[in-house]
């Protein structure tokens, strides 16, 4: 079907998006790549020079170092557990006939509107806050000590709060998918006496995995990068608790102004994400190939 | 609905949806009730709160400190004017990718998701230096280029998966009668493409409006969105609650409004090609 | 013929231009959302009236973004602000490295010999005057004087930290949510560690010795903290750890606080209209413990003009708009004397009118009890009280505080958080060139 000339067409179509976010990704690539072998500390002008791998060394040196890689793939996992089981569990539900889906829809689809720093700063001041906060008072109530979810399970404060908006997504993906399974075979294994647990392993799971998928790998690509929810809940504390990968760039290019440990940070930064994309973008070609 | 469901079942599931509907909203419900109140009544307990008097005196202090209006309209023209940008870029590229698919279009595209995958911070200072040497810090032009090159993968990837489930029999029988590629796009392919793309527009002004690192780091004042504004209401001296809640009323009150009247277009096109 | 009527043109073109030019300088100001500055923002008719040819553009953002913004684009020359809010840490270094424009030439009637002499040391850098107090303060001991007087106790005007720790528990009552004691406990070098510091030069504690070698293995650090602990734990509110000043604030003036050692400036919040206890609240020097040094800390936030700003004479005339003797007065009579912005000027202490504030004294007298220059009981090779005036501190404040506070919450044992303070510090100064 595709000439020769439809070819030529198509490529020179696809040139601007290719070529822009190659410049988007090249330049400041390698600008991160030639400081991070650079002496640079924005507060101090008189410590220049080429530093080899000393900016490394530190960031993998850092006691924070490899406690962040871990709770970077906590938050990741966490939030993804919650959200494709919950988004699952949600879907199903919703995929029933109700009174009210237009309205119940609306309520559920309003969280993944809302600004990361803004949820951050609700959830934290108006819910967790542990004498002022809405879990605090109820708590109270009830005559129990309140709960200080941020200083005693900072992670999974935060990993509850990403999963909140991030939930939404989800279900709203696999709700969407849910209603296009065929609804004539499910009644036909209705009928040849399929419980209801087998059709959703038998029928259901496998029309999902697509849906899954793509939940997984666009999740995946925001949640590496979580950050606004820390900087305004935990600062990465108490200690390093909630400290992940970018966090500790943050510390090392905004905290310490240190361009040059900050770079070598971003750097093993993408490393990392790309280690994970390619898990995962593995996991995708494979689903999506169909 | 083919399946029949009693009404009783039908009861029950009425009763579980709204209640989920309910305990995923409430935290937006409670903020926007907080909002209404007086400092001292917003930190009492939940019942104590609601029982005392109705103000708008938290509004009033927020407009009088902050310019919404134009940090409302930096939002505005942030988030639409890079998903336009992005839109016509986008369009020619992924209508190539889906209907004229080479080996490497899937490496392609995977290629492009992960150039999202950059942690922003890390790349801030040598993109500042840029940014002031361009002459582009505190403009509206350069957030909205920035923003246009984060959502640019995420805009293609969801027009391709869109386009690929176009038939392509229309489109040859558009070029049997003689059609260009250009009408083709314009004349047959865009009119069906109308609702994967409103739902992609959609999408990514979401994503540019919410989007909180480079929109604070790279203004200060005259093209600062909302999310500066929100910046100025995170723990000051005092009490700030009701404040906070106004605030953040404010901000998130537009895309929320818009959000849910577009919702079923929204929806339409999440599905990333997920839906068969 | 044609020369001259196109340069006549061309002049007064420019002559047009410049006058447009006269009736809109705008400036942009950066400045912390703190109460007092906010309500400078309020107050800016007056400023309006008097200069109607400059626009102030206000940038009002929190402390941490503020302080980040701020530095990035003084170090990156950006160039986007002309008037700065900085503090007593960023002074004298950003001083030193001639980033800021030098306020020299301010009129007459701004009357420099009027400031605070401990303040005015702070923010002068070889004999330059940098940035302008705004606000000045230092930290003491408030406290609820209805709850002392039940407990049948009464607090001395100099305590020790054994009085205060006596004073914690008999006021303490967690039945009620009544805790004896609130401090800081939120991680970042201008939160607990301004708190931790400036309570450890009391207990005869220094970040480094003269060879800038870290001391937090010595035993002052751990006495310092295990006693904070102890008061903590014991007599403190729960979620310490997340609670720097704002959240302390409003414990205090919710009544759940039997004291609190913070900042003076809080004195002005804990007394006003927002406050529960506003009529019950008595103030006293913060403690020591006989070793010649309080645990107070010295602090001002000041405005400075960046050297990249190209409106250095319209900056100047707000900076003395905003710190001079005239907009004290002003607050005054728009907000009442209680709310002018303390601790800058000698004349607002001489003032009868002020002297009836009640936390005009021991404000005063806090100020001048602290040393700068002079931090802590052993020689230190750094100025600063509750800081070290060096850029890599705000880096090395942070990653200890997170440590402390992560000691606050229980999740690091005394002993491990000393150490992993003394490593990563270390570690900090080794890669900086301090220890070779």
């Amino acid at each position: 079907m595709a000439t020769q000339h439809s070819r030529l067409a198509a490529r020179i179509m696809v040139a601007p998006s290719v070529l822009l976010l190659f410049l988007w990704m090249i330049v400041p690539l390698l600008a991160t790549i030639w400081f991070s072998f650079q002496n640079y500390n924005l507060l101090n002008p008189m410590l220049t020079g080429f530093a080899g791998f000393n900016n490394y060394y530190y960031f993998v040196t850092d006691v924070a170092f490899w406690g962040a890689v871990l709770h970077t793939l906590q938050i990741v996992l966490g939030v993804l557990f919650i959200t494709v089981i919950g988004g699952i569990a949600l879907a199903l539900l919703l995929d029933r006939p109700f009174w009210g889906q237009g309205i119940v829809r609306v309520l559920m689809i309003a969280p993944f509107f809302v600004m990361p720093t803004v949820s951050a700063l609700v959830w934290k001041n108006m819910f967790m806050n542990p004498v002022n906060g809405m879990f605090a008072h109820i708590a109270k109530g009830l005559g129990l000590q309140p709960y200080d979810f941020l200083a005693q399970a900072p992670l999974l404060s935060v990993i509850l709060i990403v999963a909140w908006q991030w939930l939404p997504f989800a279900t709203l993906i696999l709700l969407t998918s849910l209603q296009s399974l065929d609804s004539e075979q499910m009644e036909a294994a209705e009928m040849d006496g399929a419980g209801w647990w087998s059709r959703f392993i038998y029928l259901t799971v496998p029309h999902l995995t697509r849906a899954i998928t793509v939940v997984i790998l666009i999740q995946t690509i925001f949640l590496l990068s979580v950050f606004a929810e820390i900087f305004v809940t935990t600062n990465g504390g108490p200690g390093t608790a909630t400290t992940t990968i970018t966090y500790l760039v943050y510390v090392q290019s905004l905290l310490n102004y240190d361009v040059g440990g900050g770079s070598a940070g971003g750097i093993i930064a993408v490393i990392l994400a790309n280690i994970v994309a390619f898990f995962v973008m593995r996991m995708i070609g494979k689903n999506l190939e169909a | 609905m083919a399946r029949r469901v009693s009404n009783g079942q039908k009861a029950l599931t009425t009763v579980l949806a709204w209640a989920v509907g309910l305990l995923i909203f409430f935290p937006i419900l409670w903020t926007v009730l907080m909002s209404f109140h007086a400092e001292g009544d917003a930190i009492k307990s939940p019942f104590e709160m609601l029982s005392s008097p109705w103000t708008l005196a938290s509004y009033g202090e927020v407009q009088e400190r902050s310019n919404y209006t134009l940090h409302f309209f930096n939002s505005v023209v942030i988030s639409v004017g890079s998903t336009v940008l992005a839109l016509v870029i986008a369009i020619p590229g992924a209508w190539a990718m889906a209907f004229v698919p080479g080996r490497k279009t899937k490496d392609l595209l995977m290629w492009m998701l992960s150039t999202k995958m950059m942690p922003a911070v890390g790349v801030l200072i040598p993109m500042y230096l840029g940014f002031k040497n361009l002459g582009l810090l505190d403009t509206r032009t350069g957030l909205v280029i920035i923003m246009t090159l984060i959502n640019l993968p995420i805009i293609i990837w969801m027009l391709y998966t869109y386009f690929k489930e176009i038939p392509g029999e229309i489109l040859e029988a558009a070029r049997m009668d003689g059609a260009s590629l250009r009408s083709e796009i314009i004349h047959v392919l865009t009119p069906m493409a109308v609702p994967g793309i409103a739902s992609t527009v959609l999408l990514n002004i979401i994503l540019a409006w919410n989007e909180a690192f480079w929109t604070l780091q790279l203004t200060t004042h005259n093209a600062a969105p909302l999310t500066t504004f929100i910046a100025s209401y995170s723990s000051p001296e005092g009490l700030f609650y009701a404040k906070l809640s106004a605030a953040s009323t404010m901000a998130i009150a537009p895309i929320l409004i818009m959000g849910w009247f577009s919702q079923k277009q929204l929806v339409r096109g999440l599905t990333f090609g997920a839906v068969k | 013929m044609t020369v001259t009527l196109r340069a006549l043109l061309g002049a007064s073109a420019l002559l047009a231009l410049s006058g447009a030019a006269m009736a809109e300088t705008e400036i942009t100001v950066a400045t912390v959302n703190n109460g007092d500055m906010v309500r400078m923002q309020g107050l800016m008719d007056d400023f309006y009236k008097k200069h109607p040819d400059i626009k102030v553009n206000w940038v009002t953002l929190e402390e941490n973004v503020l302080r980040q913004k701020v530095t990035t684009d003084i170090a990156t020359k950006g160039g986007q602000f002309d008037v700065l809010t900085i503090g007593t840490y960023e002074v004298p270094i950003w001083g030193k490295q001639g980033w800021l424009v030098p306020l020299d030439d301010l009129p007459a009637s701004y009357d420099k010999a009027d400031l605070l002499p401990a303040i005015a040391g702070g923010l002068t850098v070889d004999g330059h005057l940098m940035a302008s107090p705004f606000y000045g303060e230092s930290s003491m001991v408030m406290y609820r004087t209805d709850l002392m007087e039940k407990a049948g106790l009464k607090m001395p005007e100099k305590p020790t930290w054994d009085d205060i720790k006596k004073a914690a528990a008999a006021m303490t009552d967690k039945s009620k949510e009544q805790y004896g004691i609130c401090l800081r406990g939120k991680a970042g070098w201008g939160e607990n560690m301004a708190f931790l510091t400036a309570m450890s030069n009391s207990f005869g504690a220094r970040w480094f010795d003269e060879n800038w070698k870290p001391q937090f293995d010595q035993a002052a650090w751990h006495d310092t903290l295990a006693f904070y602990l102890d008061l903590m734990t014991n007599y403190g509110p729960p979620g310490a750890s997340n609670n720097g000043f704002n959240e302390n604030l409003a414990l205090f003036q919710q009544g759940h606080c039997g004291m609190w050692i913070d900042a003076t400036v809080a004195a002005s919040f804990v007394t006003g209209k927002d406050s529960t206890v506003a009529d019950k609240v008595g103030f006293a020097l913060a403690p020591d413990m006989g070793k010649g040094k309080r645990g107070n800390w010295l602090w001002a936030w000041a405005l400075a003009i960046p050297a990249g700003s190209q409106k250095v004479d319209a900056a100047k005339t707000f900076i003395d708009w905003a710190t001079n003797k005239d907009y004290l007065a002003l607050v005054a009579s728009k907000e009442g004397w209680a709310n002018v912005p303390p601790g800058t000027r000698t004349s607002l202490y001489a003032n009868p009118e002020y002297a009836k504030v009640p936390f005009a004294k021991m404000t005063l007298d806090s100020i001048n009890s602290a040393d700068p220059t002079h931090p802590t009981v052993d020689p230190v090779p750094y100025v600063g009280v509750q800081f070290a005036a060096i850029p890599e501190f705000q880096g090395i404040g942070t990653q200890v505080g997170q440590i402390f506070s992560a000691v606050l919450a229980g999740t690091t044992s005394l002993e491990d958080g000393l150490k992993q303070a003394q490593d990563s510090t270390t570690a900090a100064m080794t890669k900086a060139g301090y220890i070779k």
